[in-house]
């Protein structure tokens, strides 16, 4: 039997001196001060972020809303050009556009409101003359009160932003009992236009939607399928070392120099179309796969090895061991990185800017070859505009690029969701 | 030969140490038991062999402890090899020395009835040889267990062939005797049971020689003959 | 005791082979310059469960890992010697490494069943190879495999839970099931009960007694009393050599080489 001799006797720790009751107190209190440290970090990053959220909804909400002006119209007295016989014909906007329209909406304005009558109305006011026309011929022959947009003066003035000559128009209108303000639903289906009232989003928005298309579809396969190649099949040596440094700069590297790229190969080289969403989509395909394959590789190679001898112990072979085992257990960190990458693409302005995504584009995209613009480059073009009336335009379509992001965002996260609860 | 190195479990050398102290104790009681049993036997010495009788309680009780330790052995360190049959082999062992002591309390307890009849010197006095050379062989037997030395087994195994000639030849002696003398019949009948006990303590060391055998080569010894032919030695 | 009863202790004894399943010959390992298994040649057959024993390190798993070509997706891993399945040697490059795998099964230490379903888990490798003609069949060949490794009571109700979700042990009976599926001829376990409790264990040992003459076991076990209760020939395994192997109940009452008494007898090391 072991002797108790040969170990020196325990002298049980004192947990009641002074010293160690301080070490401890001490140790408690640094517990405290950190928690604080970190529950003060949190709240400065959520103030900020509250700031951002109040200061954009603040001006933003603004941009959803018109003033609309009841304005009457006598067609029996107004300089129309028109036969109300051809409105039932084919060729109703041809018609229509020869009819002179704007010309009875701005006498109409100065008949009703005075000389200065024409200010008040919308550029565009003519436009919903030419609608209302064209859904009920019959006013042709009435006198009929049509809602039509304000100009963007009596806008900001309606809104508490008014310029001095505006105040006193807009009381007046006011006074009259004609202004109404109303949901702005052309803000979501009209494009780029001169007149803040005007502008719409969609053609923005379609063209980002367009390339974060292209984006995906080339940088996710890509992406995906380099990554599963230089981990599961790439032999380890100096090579694909090399490789894997150079991807890793990618990943860092400035976006405006993708822009540059996409300049010098995109379009001087391969002469694709300029400002297209082919391009557009091209160069941050680039951007993006570099992010995709460093998130993809992590992914793959936390992917316990058991799995693998499982599956080449039942006999199958490496490509099946990838696809039906690997790929699957990696998707929600490869989905995890696509999503990280897209946000980033969705947001970019300095690429697309360098290869001419900065035109003035009033129709909306057709195609992946037509010229479109992107929802950021569209911000930034907006926040140049002289006019007044293009700040709360431009919040608001920084508040839609984030409605945008977060729906692509919470997309993504649900796909993962859906691949993580089958295990 | 000696084993090869320590367990790696200090415990285990340690149970099997004391195991062999055991045996080692047993076998020294029952050859003193044996031989004081003779001792008692010559010089008629009550006393001596009343204290054999009661002192075999002794030798019973090393026997369940030894095999508790045995069972303890197997049980807790799932012996091996050259260790497992070692451990069956002193479990066996034991039993033997058991039976051993038995056959020496069986002599002592005879000799009161032997009494102090002169005429039996003469074949009285071969017995001590007799027991003589039966507690030698046990105790080489046990000394090779000891050292787990087969080829002292080997040995011991031989000699049993001169224990069987001594019983013959004491056999022949007290029947010849019994017939010429037919009053002491009752005394030489013990006379003969005490070296028939003798005869069997050389055959039970023989038993052990043979588990020493197997329990260091792991083989069992060729077969040999017993030497209590009968048939030979009535004519 | 009757013939009879001493005919049934004969038959958990070691049976005669009959033409060895696998053979090794002058097989040596390398990782890189470094070698693991020096010059071992060994039989497996039908008949009898092998168990390869020995201290860590002394390449047991390494060669059993030889024996399906799993050593090839270890970079670096050199084989030399032919090991020979039915008279073919398994290393000749007109060898199917994919159908050799399914032929020589193998169970790994730690239980790893796919992330699928019970049933999944043992559809998978008849799937890939084929080897159901439609849903009725590999119905039948899961169930199979599931009756076979002892499983198919516990999980009949619940083949489309996930395998993960079961105990320790009976991810293990399932990865057995899986391995049985593609009816391999040989079946190879990296010490398959290392990680399960003791009534776990025993109901393995107890599947390995049942599939014994079906298929050629091999078991690499760090418990000796599990290789003593479990196979009939054992190969004793030091320092990537082969110092022994003969049949247990010899190796382990009365074995040949001192190296092996020391190792069974606990004075090694």
């Amino acid at each position: 039997m072991n002797s108790d001799t040969a170990l020196p006797a325990r002298k049980p720790t004192d947990w009641n001196t002074d010293a160690m009751q301080q070490r401890i107190r001490r140790r408690y209190a640094s517990e405290r001060r950190f928690k604080l440290l970190g529950l003060t970090a949190v709240g400065v990053s959520a103030a900020f972020l509250a700031f951002l959220l109040i200061s954009m909804l603040a001006n933003g909400l603004r941009g959803f809303t018109q003033t609309d002006i009841k304005l009457p119209v006598d067609f029996r007295t107004a300089p129309i050009l028109i036969d109300p016989a051809t409105l039932k014909g084919p060729n109703v906007d041809q018609v229509l556009a020869g009819a002179g329209i704007q010309q009875v909406t701005q006498h109409a304005a100065v008949a009703a409101f005075g000389p200065d009558g024409g200010t008040m109305v919308s550029d565009g006011a003519w436009l919903v003359v030419r609608e209302a026309i064209k859904n009920d011929p019959s006013i042709l022959q009435q006198r009929v009160d049509i809602s039509v947009p304000a100009s963007t003066a009596i806008d900001l003035a309606a809104k508490g932003h008014a310029s001095s000559g505006a105040e006193a128009a807009y009381a007046k209108l006011k006074a009259a009992n004609v202004v109404s303000t109303s949901f702005n639903s052309g803000f979501l289906v009209e494009s780029d236009a001169t007149d803040p009232t005007l502008v719409g989003i969609w053609g923005a928005l379609k063209g980002s939607l367009l390339t974060m298309l292209v984006t995906l579809a080339l940088a996710f396969p890509i992406g995906v399928l380099s990554a599963l190649y230089l981990e599961e099949y790439a032999p380890r040596n100096r090579w694909t070392d090399l490789i894997e440094v150079s991807i890793n700069n990618l990943a860092a590297v400035p976006s405006i120099i993708f822009g540059l790229l996409g300049l010098a190969v995109f379009l001087n080289t391969f002469h694709l179309p300029r400002s297209a969403a082919l391009v557009g989509g091209l160069t941050l395909a680039l951007m993006t796969m570099p992010v995709i394959v460093i998130a993809g590789r992590n992914a793959i190679k936390s992917v316990p090895p058991s799995i693998r001898d499982a599956a080449l112990g039942v006999g199958a072979s490496p490509v099946q061991v990838v696809f039906h085992h690997v790929l699957p257990l990696a998707l929600p960190g490869i989905l995890t990185g696509t999503i990280i990458g897209m946000a980033r693409a969705l947001g970019e302005t300095a690429p697309l800017l360098m290869i001419g995504m900065r035109a003035f584009i009033a129709t909306p995209p057709d195609s992946l070859t037509a010229p479109a613009t992107v929802l950021p480059v569209q911000i930034f073009l907006w926040s140049d505009e002289v006019s007044r009336g293009f700040i709360e335009k431009t919040s608001a379509a920084i508040i839609v690029l984030l409605v945008f992001l977060l729906t692509m965002n919470g997309l993504a996260i649900y796909l993962r969701n859906r691949f993580e609860q089958r295990w | 030969m000696a084993n090869g190195g320590e367990h790696t479990i200090k415990a285990f050398d340690d149970e099997i140490v004391e195991l062999r102290g055991l045996i080692s104790e047993m076998g020294g009681r029952a050859e003193a038991a044996v031989l004081g049993a003779m001792q008692a036997l010559i010089r008629q010495d009550q006393t001596a062999a009343s204290r054999i009788v009661a002192e075999d309680r002794k030798i019973d009780e090393l026997e369940a402890a030894i095999e508790r330790l045995v069972v303890q052995i197997i049980a807790l360190r799932a012996p091996m090899a050259d260790d497992l049959r070692e451990v069956v082999a002193a479990l066996k062992i034991a039993a033997v020395i058991e039976r051993i002591g038995d056959y020496a309390k069986n002599i002592a307890k005879r000799i009161p009835s032997i009494g102090s009849g002169r005429h039996k010197i003469e074949a009285v006095s071969m017995l001590p040889a007799m027991g003589q050379l039966a507690t030698e062989m046990v105790r080489d037997a046990l000394d090779a267990f000891a050292a787990r030395d087969w080829e002292e087994a080997i040995e011991v195994c031989d000699r049993d062939r001169a224990v069987d000639d001594f019983y013959n030849s004491v056999f022949r002696t007290l029947v010849t005797f019994m017939m010429e003398n037919p009053a002491t019949i009752g005394q030489a009948a013990h006379l003969l049971f005490v070296a028939k006990n003798l005869e069997r303590i050389g055959d039970h060391a023989t038993n052990v020689a043979e588990m020493v055998y197997y329990a260091a080569k792991g083989k069992h010894m060729a077969e040999r003959e017993r030497g209590d032919d009968f048939a030979a030695s009535t004519e | 005791m009757t013939d009879n009863s001493l005919n049934e202790i004969a038959a958990h004894q070691h049976a005669e082979p009959s033409a060895p399943k696998m053979t090794a010959r002058n097989v040596n390992v390398f990782y890189g310059a470094k070698q693991a298994i020096s010059n071992v040649s060994i039989d497996v057959d039908m008949d009898n469960v092998t168990a390869f024993i020995g201290p860590s390190g002394c390449g047991k798993s390494t060669f059993l890992r030889t024996l399906n070509r799993m050593n090839d997706t270890i970079s670096g891993a050199r084989v030399e010697g032919t090991i020979e399945l039915d008279g073919e040697n398994i290393y000749a490059p007109s060898m199917d490494v994919v159908q050799l795998r399914a032929r020589v099964g193998m169970v790994f230490q730690k239980p790893n069943p796919f992330p699928k379903s019970i049933f999944e888990n043992v559809a998978y490798g008849p799937r890939i190879h084929g080897l159901a003609a439609n849903k009725a069949d590999m119905d039948a060949i899961v169930e199979k495999s599931l009756r076979r490794a002892g499983l198919w009571d516990e999980v009949k109700d619940r083949l489309s839970d996930s395998g993960t979700a079961l105990s320790g042990g009976q991810q293990q009976r399932l990865c057995i099931a899986r391995a049985i599926a593609v009816d391999p001829e040989v079946i190879l376990m990296d010490e398959p009960c290392s990680a399960l409790d003791p009534i776990a264990t025993a109901k393995i040992e107890e599947l390995i007694h049942e599939l014994r003459g079906r298929y050629a076991i091999v078991i690499v076990t760090h418990n000796m009393q599990q290789a003593a209760r479990v196979s009939q020939r054992t190969a004793f395994f030091h320092l990537g050599n082969l110092i022994e192997y003969g049949v247990t109940s010899e190796i382990f009452t009365n074995p040949r080489e001192v190296r092996t008494k020391d190792y069974i007898t606990g004075r090694y090391g």
